[in-house]
Protein backbone atom coordinates (compact mmCIF):
# COMPACT_ATOMS: atom_id res chain seq x y z
CA UNK A 1 0.00 0.00 0.00
CA UNK A 2 2.70 2.12 0.50
CA UNK A 3 3.59 2.10 -3.40
CA UNK A 4 0.79 3.54 -3.77
CA UNK A 5 1.20 6.29 -2.25
CA UNK A 6 4.86 6.57 -3.62
CA UNK A 7 2.83 6.32 -7.18
CA UNK A 8 0.33 8.94 -6.59
CA UNK A 9 2.77 11.11 -5.13
CA UNK A 10 4.97 10.54 -8.04
CA UNK A 11 2.21 10.86 -10.38
CA UNK A 12 1.41 14.99 -8.67
CA UNK A 13 5.30 15.67 -8.15
CA UNK A 14 6.32 14.32 -11.69
CA UNK A 15 3.98 14.43 -14.14
CA UNK A 16 1.45 17.06 -13.51
CA UNK A 17 3.71 19.05 -11.84
CA UNK A 18 2.97 19.90 -8.54
CA UNK A 19 4.23 19.74 -5.29
CA UNK A 20 4.20 16.64 -3.54
CA UNK A 21 5.47 15.07 -0.33
CA UNK A 22 5.27 11.51 0.53
CA UNK A 23 6.15 9.56 4.27
CA UNK A 24 4.60 6.89 5.76
CA UNK A 25 4.51 5.55 9.53
CA UNK A 26 5.02 1.85 10.32
CA UNK A 27 5.59 -0.69 13.12
CA UNK A 28 9.01 -2.79 14.52
CA UNK A 29 7.33 -5.60 12.54
CA UNK A 30 9.17 -6.69 9.20
CA UNK A 31 5.97 -7.85 7.43
CA UNK A 32 2.40 -7.62 9.02
CA UNK A 33 1.10 -4.95 11.02
CA UNK A 34 -0.70 -1.64 10.48
CA UNK A 35 1.10 0.64 7.77
CA UNK A 36 0.16 3.59 6.49
CA UNK A 37 1.17 5.87 3.60
CA UNK A 38 0.82 9.97 3.74
CA UNK A 39 0.85 12.15 0.69
CA UNK A 40 0.25 15.63 0.82
CA UNK A 41 -0.21 17.48 -2.56
CA UNK A 42 -0.22 20.88 -3.35
CA UNK A 43 0.09 23.56 -5.75
CA UNK A 44 2.62 25.30 -3.08
CA UNK A 45 5.63 24.23 -1.37
CA UNK A 46 4.64 21.98 1.33
CA UNK A 47 6.63 22.03 4.76
CA UNK A 48 4.80 20.12 7.11
CA UNK A 49 4.82 16.40 5.88
CA UNK A 50 2.34 14.75 7.76
CA UNK A 51 -1.24 14.63 6.87
CA UNK A 52 -3.30 16.02 9.49
CA UNK A 53 -6.73 16.96 8.16
CA UNK A 54 -6.98 14.06 5.23
CA UNK A 55 -9.04 14.95 2.04
CA UNK A 56 -9.38 10.99 0.96
CA UNK A 57 -8.34 7.75 2.86
CA UNK A 58 -8.19 4.40 1.74
CA UNK A 59 -8.66 1.18 3.77
CA UNK A 60 -8.26 -1.84 2.66
CA UNK A 61 -8.43 -3.94 6.07
CA UNK A 62 -10.91 -2.75 8.95
CA UNK A 63 -7.69 -2.74 11.16
CA UNK A 64 -6.73 0.44 9.36
CA UNK A 65 -9.39 1.88 8.12
CA UNK A 66 -10.55 1.94 12.37
CA UNK A 67 -7.30 3.25 13.38
CA UNK A 68 -7.24 5.92 11.21
CA UNK A 69 -10.44 7.38 9.95
CA UNK A 70 -11.10 9.85 12.80
CA UNK A 71 -8.45 12.26 10.63
CA UNK A 72 -10.49 12.54 7.81
CA UNK A 73 -12.18 16.00 6.99
CA UNK A 74 -15.41 17.23 7.55
CA UNK A 75 -16.71 16.87 3.50
CA UNK A 76 -13.61 14.26 2.43
CA UNK A 77 -14.01 10.43 1.33
CA UNK A 78 -13.50 7.46 2.65
CA UNK A 79 -13.00 4.36 0.21
CA UNK A 80 -12.79 1.27 2.21
CA UNK A 81 -12.97 -2.62 0.40
CA UNK A 82 -16.36 -3.74 1.19
CA UNK A 83 -14.81 -7.59 1.67
CA UNK A 84 -12.83 -6.53 4.49
CA UNK A 85 -13.98 -3.37 6.20
CA UNK A 86 -17.41 -4.49 8.00
CA UNK A 87 -17.40 -2.02 10.31
CA UNK A 88 -18.06 1.05 8.70
CA UNK A 89 -17.17 4.04 10.45
CA UNK A 90 -19.62 7.03 10.56
CA UNK A 91 -18.85 10.80 10.07
CA UNK A 92 -19.11 14.21 8.27
CA UNK A 93 -17.53 12.61 5.16
CA UNK A 94 -18.53 10.20 2.32
CA UNK A 95 -18.31 7.18 1.69
CA UNK A 96 -17.39 4.60 -1.17
CA UNK A 97 -17.07 0.66 -0.86
CA UNK A 98 -15.79 -1.71 -3.52
CA UNK A 99 -14.50 -5.03 -3.39
CA UNK A 100 -10.67 -3.79 -4.56
CA UNK A 101 -8.85 -7.24 -3.24
CA UNK A 102 -11.52 -9.88 -4.69
CA UNK A 103 -11.80 -7.76 -7.51
CA UNK A 104 -7.87 -8.27 -8.26
CA UNK A 105 -7.56 -11.83 -7.14
CA UNK A 106 -10.81 -12.81 -9.14
CA UNK A 107 -10.91 -10.82 -12.06
CA UNK A 108 -7.17 -10.22 -13.08
CA UNK A 109 -5.88 -13.10 -10.77
CA UNK A 110 -3.08 -11.21 -8.72
CA UNK A 111 -4.29 -10.02 -5.20
CA UNK A 112 -0.65 -7.96 -5.92
CA UNK A 113 -2.72 -5.51 -7.91
CA UNK A 114 -5.51 -4.31 -4.97
CA UNK A 115 -3.20 -1.37 -5.02
CA UNK A 116 -3.09 -0.49 -8.18
CA UNK A 117 -7.42 -0.39 -8.78
CA UNK A 118 -7.23 1.56 -5.83
CA UNK A 119 -5.25 4.36 -7.54
CA UNK A 120 -7.48 4.10 -10.28
CA UNK A 121 -10.68 4.21 -8.08
CA UNK A 122 -9.11 7.28 -6.44
CA UNK A 123 -8.00 9.28 -9.31
CA UNK A 124 -11.27 8.95 -11.01
CA UNK A 125 -13.27 9.55 -8.03
CA UNK A 126 -11.08 12.43 -6.81
CA UNK A 127 -8.90 13.77 -9.95
CA UNK A 128 -6.73 14.62 -7.21
CA UNK A 129 -4.14 13.59 -9.99
CA UNK A 130 -4.30 13.61 -14.40
CA UNK A 131 -5.54 10.07 -15.19
CA UNK A 132 -2.38 10.26 -17.78
CA UNK A 133 -0.21 10.91 -14.90
CA UNK A 134 -1.42 8.37 -12.40
CA UNK A 135 -0.97 5.88 -15.98
CA UNK A 136 2.75 6.88 -16.90
CA UNK A 137 3.76 7.10 -12.98
CA UNK A 138 2.29 3.36 -12.36
CA UNK A 139 4.19 2.07 -15.34
CA UNK A 140 7.10 3.26 -14.74
CA UNK A 141 7.51 1.65 -11.29
CA UNK A 142 5.89 -1.92 -12.53
CA UNK A 143 8.53 -4.28 -14.16
CA UNK A 144 8.18 -4.68 -17.61
CA UNK A 145 6.63 -8.14 -17.16
CA UNK A 146 3.78 -6.59 -16.00
CA UNK A 147 3.20 -3.09 -17.69
CA UNK A 148 -0.13 -4.66 -19.13
CA UNK A 149 -1.49 -6.32 -15.65
CA UNK A 150 -1.29 -3.24 -14.08
CA UNK A 151 -2.33 -1.26 -17.25
CA UNK A 152 -5.55 -3.57 -16.95
CA UNK A 153 -5.84 -2.84 -12.86
CA UNK A 154 -5.94 0.70 -13.30
CA UNK A 155 -8.12 1.04 -16.38
CA UNK A 156 -10.60 -1.03 -13.70
CA UNK A 157 -10.38 1.30 -11.24
CA UNK A 158 -10.83 4.03 -13.70
CA UNK A 159 -13.85 2.24 -15.02
CA UNK A 160 -15.52 1.24 -11.53
CA UNK A 161 -14.80 4.64 -9.75
CA UNK A 162 -16.71 6.24 -12.63
CA UNK A 163 -20.03 4.22 -11.78
CA UNK A 164 -19.58 4.29 -7.91
CA UNK A 165 -21.56 6.16 -5.90
CA UNK A 166 -21.45 6.98 -2.21
CA UNK A 167 -22.92 4.66 0.13
CA UNK A 168 -22.87 7.73 2.91
CA UNK B 1 20.31 16.80 -19.50
CA UNK B 2 19.50 13.18 -18.74
CA UNK B 3 21.22 13.94 -15.24
CA UNK B 4 19.13 17.10 -14.32
CA UNK B 5 16.06 14.94 -14.57
CA UNK B 6 13.42 15.85 -11.80
CA UNK B 7 13.17 12.30 -9.92
CA UNK B 8 10.70 11.53 -7.19
CA UNK B 9 13.14 10.24 -4.22
CA UNK B 10 13.26 9.34 -0.84
CA UNK B 11 15.78 11.22 1.90
CA UNK B 12 17.67 8.20 2.51
CA UNK B 13 18.64 8.08 -1.15
CA UNK B 14 19.18 11.39 -2.19
CA UNK B 15 21.76 10.87 0.95
CA UNK B 16 23.50 8.40 -1.40
CA UNK B 17 23.03 9.66 -4.54
CA UNK B 18 24.82 12.69 -2.83
CA UNK B 19 27.83 10.86 -1.09
CA UNK B 20 28.56 9.09 -4.72
CA UNK B 21 28.12 12.57 -6.48
CA UNK B 22 30.92 14.10 -3.92
CA UNK B 23 33.17 11.39 -4.92
CA UNK B 24 32.44 8.32 -1.90
CA UNK B 25 33.70 5.40 -2.75
CA UNK B 26 34.00 3.10 -0.20
CA UNK B 27 30.93 2.06 1.87
CA UNK B 28 31.30 0.03 5.27
CA UNK B 29 27.99 -0.13 7.35
CA UNK B 30 25.93 -2.80 9.45
CA UNK B 31 22.28 -1.82 8.81
CA UNK B 32 19.50 -0.68 10.88
CA UNK B 33 16.39 0.79 10.79
CA UNK B 34 15.47 3.81 9.36
CA UNK B 35 19.04 3.89 7.87
CA UNK B 36 19.22 0.82 6.24
CA UNK B 37 18.06 2.54 2.60
CA UNK B 38 21.74 4.57 2.46
CA UNK B 39 23.09 0.74 2.26
CA UNK B 40 21.32 -0.72 0.39
CA UNK B 41 21.69 1.39 -2.27
CA UNK B 42 25.15 1.90 -1.93
CA UNK B 43 25.53 -2.26 -2.26
CA UNK B 44 23.71 -1.84 -5.47
CA UNK B 45 25.66 1.49 -6.56
CA UNK B 46 29.37 1.39 -5.67
CA UNK B 47 30.41 -1.90 -7.04
CA UNK B 48 29.52 -1.08 -11.02
CA UNK B 49 31.48 2.49 -10.14
CA UNK B 50 34.81 0.48 -8.92
CA UNK B 51 33.80 1.30 -5.70
CA UNK B 52 33.86 -0.85 -2.87
CA UNK B 53 30.86 -1.75 -0.30
CA UNK B 54 31.16 -3.73 2.68
CA UNK B 55 28.79 -5.42 5.07
CA UNK B 56 30.25 -5.05 8.38
CA UNK B 57 29.85 -7.47 11.57
CA UNK B 58 28.78 -4.43 13.42
CA UNK B 59 29.14 -1.05 13.72
CA UNK B 60 32.50 -0.50 15.81
CA UNK B 61 33.54 -2.44 12.74
CA UNK B 62 32.06 -0.07 10.67
CA UNK B 63 33.58 3.05 11.82
CA UNK B 64 36.84 1.81 11.29
CA UNK B 65 36.58 0.40 8.17
CA UNK B 66 35.75 3.62 6.66
CA UNK B 67 38.67 5.22 8.68
CA UNK B 68 40.81 2.75 7.18
CA UNK B 69 39.72 3.32 3.76
CA UNK B 70 39.96 7.13 4.17
CA UNK B 71 43.77 6.94 5.01
CA UNK B 72 43.81 4.63 1.99
CA UNK B 73 42.83 7.75 -0.07
CA UNK B 74 39.32 6.61 -0.64
CA UNK B 75 36.34 9.13 0.32
CA UNK B 76 34.28 7.44 2.62
CA UNK B 77 31.02 6.92 4.38
CA UNK B 78 28.91 4.90 6.48
CA UNK B 79 25.16 5.17 7.67
CA UNK B 80 23.39 4.05 10.90
CA UNK B 81 20.82 5.22 13.68
CA UNK B 82 21.07 5.81 17.14
CA UNK B 83 22.00 2.14 18.81
CA UNK B 84 24.61 1.95 16.00
CA UNK B 85 25.58 5.54 16.49
CA UNK B 86 26.69 4.84 20.28
CA UNK B 87 28.59 1.63 18.85
CA UNK B 88 30.52 4.41 16.74
CA UNK B 89 31.57 6.80 19.26
CA UNK B 90 35.28 5.34 19.87
CA UNK B 91 36.01 5.17 16.03
CA UNK B 92 34.46 8.94 15.63
CA UNK B 93 36.95 9.71 18.36
CA UNK B 94 39.56 7.75 16.74
CA UNK B 95 39.14 9.99 13.33
CA UNK B 96 38.61 13.41 14.89
CA UNK B 97 42.20 12.40 16.92
CA UNK B 98 44.12 10.77 14.20
CA UNK B 99 42.38 13.45 11.84
CA UNK B 100 40.59 11.08 9.15
CA UNK B 101 38.16 12.87 6.68
CA UNK B 102 35.00 10.54 6.87
CA UNK B 103 31.17 11.06 6.51
CA UNK B 104 28.78 9.31 9.35
CA UNK B 105 25.30 9.95 8.94
CA UNK B 106 22.95 8.92 11.78
CA UNK B 107 18.94 8.76 11.08
CA UNK B 108 17.75 9.65 14.40
CA UNK B 109 15.25 7.29 15.94
CA UNK B 110 13.41 7.14 18.69
CA UNK B 111 15.72 6.48 21.93
CA UNK B 112 17.19 5.80 24.61
CA UNK B 113 18.63 1.91 23.63
CA UNK B 114 16.87 0.29 20.86
CA UNK B 115 13.99 2.38 21.52
CA UNK B 116 11.50 2.68 19.03
CA UNK B 117 13.28 1.26 15.53
CA UNK B 118 10.54 2.85 13.35
CA UNK B 119 9.37 6.31 15.36
CA UNK B 120 11.54 9.37 14.18
CA UNK B 121 13.26 11.52 17.04
CA UNK B 122 15.81 14.07 17.42
CA UNK B 123 17.43 13.26 20.49
CA UNK B 124 20.98 12.20 19.29
CA UNK B 125 21.69 15.64 18.39
CA UNK B 126 23.66 16.42 21.92
CA UNK B 127 25.41 12.82 21.27
CA UNK B 128 26.74 14.22 17.80
CA UNK B 129 28.64 16.75 19.37
CA UNK B 130 29.67 15.16 22.88
CA UNK B 131 29.37 11.06 22.64
CA UNK B 132 32.96 10.89 21.95
CA UNK B 133 34.83 11.28 25.14
CA UNK B 134 37.50 14.42 25.23
CA UNK B 135 37.37 17.56 24.12
CA UNK B 136 36.91 17.48 19.89
CA UNK B 137 35.71 19.24 17.08
CA UNK B 138 32.80 18.55 15.31
CA UNK B 139 30.84 19.39 12.24
CA UNK B 140 27.16 18.25 11.95
CA UNK B 141 24.75 18.92 9.81
CA UNK B 142 21.19 19.21 9.98
CA UNK B 143 18.93 18.62 6.27
CA UNK B 144 15.65 18.64 6.38
CA UNK B 145 14.33 18.20 3.05
CA UNK B 146 15.68 15.46 0.40
CA UNK B 147 17.01 17.84 -1.84
CA UNK B 148 18.94 19.36 1.14
CA UNK B 149 19.85 15.69 2.05
CA UNK B 150 21.52 15.48 -1.42
CA UNK B 151 23.41 18.91 -1.23
CA UNK B 152 24.23 18.63 2.57
CA UNK B 153 25.94 14.93 1.70
CA UNK B 154 27.80 16.70 -0.69
CA UNK B 155 28.97 19.71 1.49
CA UNK B 156 29.64 17.27 4.21
CA UNK B 157 32.12 15.36 2.22
CA UNK B 158 33.64 18.78 0.87
CA UNK B 159 34.33 20.32 5.02
CA UNK B 160 35.49 16.53 5.99
CA UNK B 161 37.70 16.86 2.83
CA UNK B 162 38.64 19.96 3.56
CA UNK B 163 39.58 20.28 7.67
CA UNK B 164 40.31 16.64 7.56
CA UNK B 165 38.09 15.41 9.99
CA UNK B 166 35.15 13.06 10.41
CA UNK B 167 31.85 15.08 9.82
CA UNK B 168 28.19 13.83 10.99
CA UNK B 169 24.99 14.16 8.77
CA UNK B 170 21.69 14.21 11.37
CA UNK B 171 18.45 13.96 10.14
CA UNK B 172 15.14 12.26 11.63
CA UNK B 173 13.16 9.09 10.54
CA UNK B 174 10.68 11.43 8.83
CA UNK B 175 13.23 13.21 6.43
CA UNK B 176 14.94 10.48 5.70
CA UNK B 177 12.14 7.98 5.11
CA UNK B 178 10.02 10.77 3.11
CA UNK B 179 9.97 11.56 -0.44
CA UNK B 180 9.83 14.26 -2.65
CA UNK B 181 11.08 15.59 -6.01
CA UNK B 182 14.28 16.55 -6.83
CA UNK B 183 16.92 17.46 -9.18
CA UNK B 184 20.55 16.01 -8.68
CA UNK B 185 22.60 18.16 -10.90
CA UNK B 186 24.75 17.27 -13.47
CA UNK B 187 28.66 16.81 -13.17
CA UNK B 188 30.65 19.95 -12.27
CA UNK B 189 27.39 21.58 -11.08
CA UNK B 190 28.29 21.33 -7.61
CA UNK B 191 31.59 22.35 -6.00
CA UNK B 192 33.79 19.03 -4.86
CA UNK B 193 36.56 19.50 -2.65
CA UNK B 194 39.17 16.70 -3.09
CA UNK B 195 41.60 16.10 -0.52
CA UNK B 196 45.24 18.23 0.10
CA UNK B 197 47.79 15.38 -0.23
CA UNK B 198 51.55 16.24 -0.04
CA UNK B 199 53.66 17.43 -2.65
CA UNK B 200 57.26 16.51 -0.65
CA UNK B 201 59.10 13.06 -1.39
CA UNK B 202 57.69 10.19 0.64
CA UNK B 203 60.83 10.19 2.91
CA UNK B 204 59.95 13.70 4.08
CA UNK B 205 56.50 13.77 5.19
CA UNK B 206 55.09 13.70 7.90
CA UNK B 207 51.66 13.45 8.75
CA UNK B 208 51.05 16.36 11.09
CA UNK B 209 53.21 18.38 10.06
CA UNK B 210 51.45 21.54 10.27
CA UNK B 211 54.42 24.17 9.16
CA UNK B 212 52.56 25.52 6.02
CA UNK B 213 48.91 25.90 7.91
CA UNK B 214 46.69 24.31 10.22
CA UNK B 215 45.81 21.33 8.49
CA UNK B 216 48.53 19.03 6.88
CA UNK B 217 48.03 17.12 3.96
CA UNK B 218 47.28 13.52 3.85
CA UNK B 219 48.92 10.78 1.88
CA UNK B 220 47.29 7.76 0.95
CA UNK B 221 48.53 4.33 2.09
CA UNK B 222 49.60 2.23 -0.50
CA UNK B 223 51.64 5.01 -2.64
CA UNK B 224 55.26 4.84 -1.00
CA UNK B 225 54.38 7.30 2.00
CA UNK B 226 54.34 5.25 4.93
CA UNK B 227 53.47 7.07 8.18
CA UNK B 228 52.29 5.90 11.59
CA UNK B 229 48.50 6.63 13.02
CA UNK B 230 47.25 6.43 16.40
CA UNK B 231 44.77 7.58 18.74
CA UNK B 232 47.49 8.65 21.62
CA UNK B 233 48.56 12.21 21.41
CA UNK B 234 51.30 12.15 18.57
CA UNK B 235 53.71 14.42 17.26
CA UNK B 236 54.16 15.82 13.59
CA UNK B 237 55.67 12.48 12.30
CA UNK B 238 52.55 10.90 13.65
CA UNK B 239 54.68 8.78 17.12
CA UNK B 240 52.92 9.05 19.82
CA UNK B 241 54.35 12.00 22.47
CA UNK B 242 54.48 12.66 26.38
CA UNK B 243 55.84 16.51 25.68
CA UNK B 244 53.08 18.02 27.64
CA UNK B 245 53.97 21.55 25.40
CA UNK B 246 52.86 19.35 22.00
CA UNK B 247 49.76 17.94 23.42
CA UNK B 248 48.59 20.94 24.72
CA UNK B 249 49.02 22.84 20.94
CA UNK B 250 47.27 19.50 19.52
CA UNK B 251 44.31 19.72 21.40
CA UNK B 252 43.99 23.59 20.65
CA UNK B 253 44.75 22.99 17.01
CA UNK B 254 41.93 20.40 16.57
CA UNK B 255 39.42 22.44 17.91
CA UNK B 256 40.76 25.23 16.14
CA UNK B 257 40.58 24.11 12.86
CA UNK B 258 36.91 24.03 13.44
CA UNK B 259 36.61 27.06 15.77
CA UNK B 260 38.70 29.66 13.11
CA UNK B 261 36.61 28.54 10.41
CA UNK B 262 33.17 28.56 11.60
CA UNK B 263 31.65 31.05 9.63
CA UNK B 264 32.70 29.04 6.83
CA UNK B 265 30.98 25.96 7.99
CA UNK B 266 28.13 27.80 9.19
CA UNK B 267 24.98 27.54 6.87
CA UNK B 268 21.40 28.78 8.16
CA UNK B 269 18.23 29.82 6.64
CA UNK B 270 16.44 33.01 7.89
CA UNK B 271 12.16 32.74 7.53
CA UNK B 272 10.18 35.92 8.07
CA UNK B 273 13.44 36.69 10.82
CA UNK B 274 14.27 41.06 9.73
CA UNK B 275 10.88 42.28 11.75
CA UNK B 276 10.60 38.71 13.88
CA UNK B 277 9.08 39.68 17.52
CA UNK B 278 9.23 35.66 18.38
CA UNK B 279 11.91 33.64 17.07
CA UNK B 280 11.93 30.16 16.14
CA UNK B 281 15.07 28.27 16.55
CA UNK B 282 14.12 24.88 14.88
CA UNK B 283 15.94 22.02 12.29
CA UNK B 284 15.26 18.90 10.84
CA UNK B 285 11.31 17.87 10.61
CA UNK B 286 10.53 20.39 13.65
CA UNK B 287 11.87 23.42 11.21
CA UNK B 288 9.20 22.41 8.83
CA UNK B 289 6.33 22.04 11.33
CA UNK B 290 8.04 25.97 12.17
CA UNK B 291 8.02 27.29 8.68
CA UNK B 292 4.33 26.05 8.71
CA UNK B 293 3.29 27.37 11.92
CA UNK B 294 5.49 31.13 11.14
CA UNK B 295 3.33 31.28 8.12
CA UNK B 296 -0.26 30.92 9.85
CA UNK B 297 1.19 32.97 12.72
CA UNK B 298 1.54 35.96 10.61
CA UNK B 299 -1.89 35.75 8.90
CA UNK B 300 -2.88 36.32 12.30
CA UNK B 301 -1.04 39.47 12.28
CA UNK B 302 1.77 38.09 14.75
CA UNK B 303 5.51 38.66 13.66
CA UNK B 304 7.34 35.36 13.90
CA UNK B 305 10.34 34.16 12.19
CA UNK B 306 12.18 31.15 12.05
CA UNK B 307 15.96 30.53 12.29
CA UNK B 308 16.83 27.02 11.04
CA UNK B 309 20.09 25.76 11.08
CA UNK B 310 21.53 23.80 8.62
CA UNK B 311 25.11 23.15 10.34
CA UNK B 312 23.88 22.69 14.01
CA UNK B 313 27.74 21.70 15.18
CA UNK B 314 29.76 24.00 15.47
CA UNK B 315 26.67 25.58 17.14
CA UNK B 316 25.57 28.95 15.24
CA UNK B 317 25.85 31.63 18.28
CA UNK B 318 26.32 34.29 16.19
CA UNK B 319 23.23 33.90 14.46
CA UNK B 320 20.97 33.06 17.50
CA UNK B 321 22.55 36.03 19.24
CA UNK B 322 21.36 38.51 16.97
CA UNK B 323 18.12 36.76 16.86
CA UNK B 324 18.29 37.08 20.90
CA UNK B 325 19.06 40.78 20.46
CA UNK B 326 15.91 41.49 18.57
CA UNK B 327 12.99 39.36 19.33
CA UNK B 328 10.82 39.33 22.96
CA UNK B 329 11.41 34.97 22.87
CA UNK B 330 12.99 32.13 21.35
CA UNK B 331 10.82 28.82 21.07
CA UNK B 332 12.80 25.83 20.44
CA UNK B 333 10.86 22.72 19.25
CA UNK B 334 12.68 19.47 19.15
CA UNK B 335 11.46 16.04 19.63
CA UNK B 336 13.43 15.40 22.31
CA UNK B 337 13.06 16.27 26.18
CA UNK B 338 15.58 19.27 25.57
CA UNK B 339 18.61 19.59 24.37
CA UNK B 340 19.22 22.32 21.70
CA UNK B 341 17.37 24.64 23.98
CA UNK B 342 19.61 24.80 26.48
CA UNK B 343 22.71 25.86 23.91
CA UNK B 344 19.86 28.26 22.74
CA UNK B 345 19.42 29.57 26.47
CA UNK B 346 23.38 29.52 26.83
CA UNK B 347 23.91 32.51 23.83
CA UNK B 348 20.63 34.43 24.41
CA UNK B 349 22.11 34.98 27.80
CA UNK B 350 19.20 36.70 29.13
CA UNK B 351 18.38 38.63 26.25
CA UNK B 352 15.17 37.26 25.81
CA UNK B 353 13.06 34.59 27.02
CA UNK B 354 14.17 30.73 25.68
CA UNK B 355 11.28 28.25 25.45
CA UNK B 356 11.42 24.83 24.85
CA UNK B 357 8.15 22.93 22.88
CA UNK B 358 9.73 18.65 23.28
CA UNK B 359 7.34 15.54 21.76
CA UNK B 360 8.90 12.10 22.59
CA UNK B 361 5.46 9.79 21.29
CA UNK B 362 7.47 9.72 17.91
CA UNK B 363 4.39 11.86 16.22
CA UNK B 364 6.38 14.77 15.01
CA UNK B 365 5.82 18.13 16.50
CA UNK B 366 2.69 19.69 15.00
CA UNK B 367 2.72 23.04 13.59
CA UNK B 368 -0.64 24.01 15.41
CA UNK B 369 1.62 23.03 18.75
CA UNK B 370 4.00 25.81 17.81
CA UNK B 371 1.62 27.93 16.91
CA UNK B 372 -0.53 27.33 20.47
CA UNK B 373 2.68 28.01 22.68
CA UNK B 374 3.05 31.30 20.76
CA UNK B 375 -0.15 32.65 20.85
CA UNK B 376 -0.83 31.09 24.35
CA UNK B 377 -3.76 29.04 23.50
CA UNK B 378 -2.02 25.88 24.85
CA UNK B 379 -4.51 24.45 26.99
CA UNK B 380 -6.39 23.16 23.66
CA UNK B 381 -6.14 19.52 23.19
CA UNK B 382 -3.56 18.86 20.32
CA UNK B 383 -4.16 16.85 17.26
CA UNK B 384 -6.74 13.85 17.68
CA UNK B 385 -5.44 10.15 17.21
CA UNK B 386 -2.34 10.70 19.32
CA UNK B 387 -1.01 9.58 22.50
CA UNK B 388 0.56 12.68 23.90
CA UNK B 389 3.62 12.73 25.88
CA UNK B 390 4.95 16.19 25.30
CA UNK B 391 5.64 19.07 27.09
CA UNK B 392 3.77 22.64 26.40
CA UNK B 393 5.50 25.53 27.55
CA UNK B 394 3.94 28.41 29.68
CA UNK B 395 1.08 29.97 28.38
CA UNK B 396 1.67 33.85 28.82
CA UNK B 397 5.02 33.91 26.28
CA UNK B 398 3.49 37.14 24.40
CA UNK B 399 2.37 38.50 27.73
CA UNK B 400 5.29 37.88 29.47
Amino acid sequence: MITAGIIIAEAAAIYDGKKAVQSQSYGPESRGGASKAEVIISDEDIDYPKATAIDAMLALTQEACTKYYKDIKSGGLLLIDSDEVKKVPTGDFKICSFPIISTARDVLGKEIVANIISLGLITEITRIVSHEAIEKAVLSRVPAAFLELNKKALHIGFEKGAALSPIS
Amino acid sequence: MANNKKRFMQGNEACTEGALYAGCRFYAGYPITPSTEVMEICAARLPKMGGVFIQMEDEIASICAIAGAALGGLKSMTATSGPGFSLMQEGLGFACMAEVPCVVVNVMRSGPSTGFPTGPSQSDVMQAKWGTHGDHPAIVLTPASVEEIFHETVRAFNLSELYRTPVIILYDEIIGHMREAITIPGPGEVEIVERRVPSCAPSEYKPYDVQGGEIAPLASYGEGYRFHVTGLYHAADGFPTNNTKLIEEACHRLLRKIDDNKERIWKNEEYYLEDAEIGIFAYGVSARSAKFAVRELRKKGIKAGLLRPLTIWPFPDRAVEEMAGRVKAIVVPEMNMGQIVYEVERVAHGKCEVKGIFRVDTEPIRPAQIMDCITGNGSKPPAPNSKMAEMMVERDMLDG
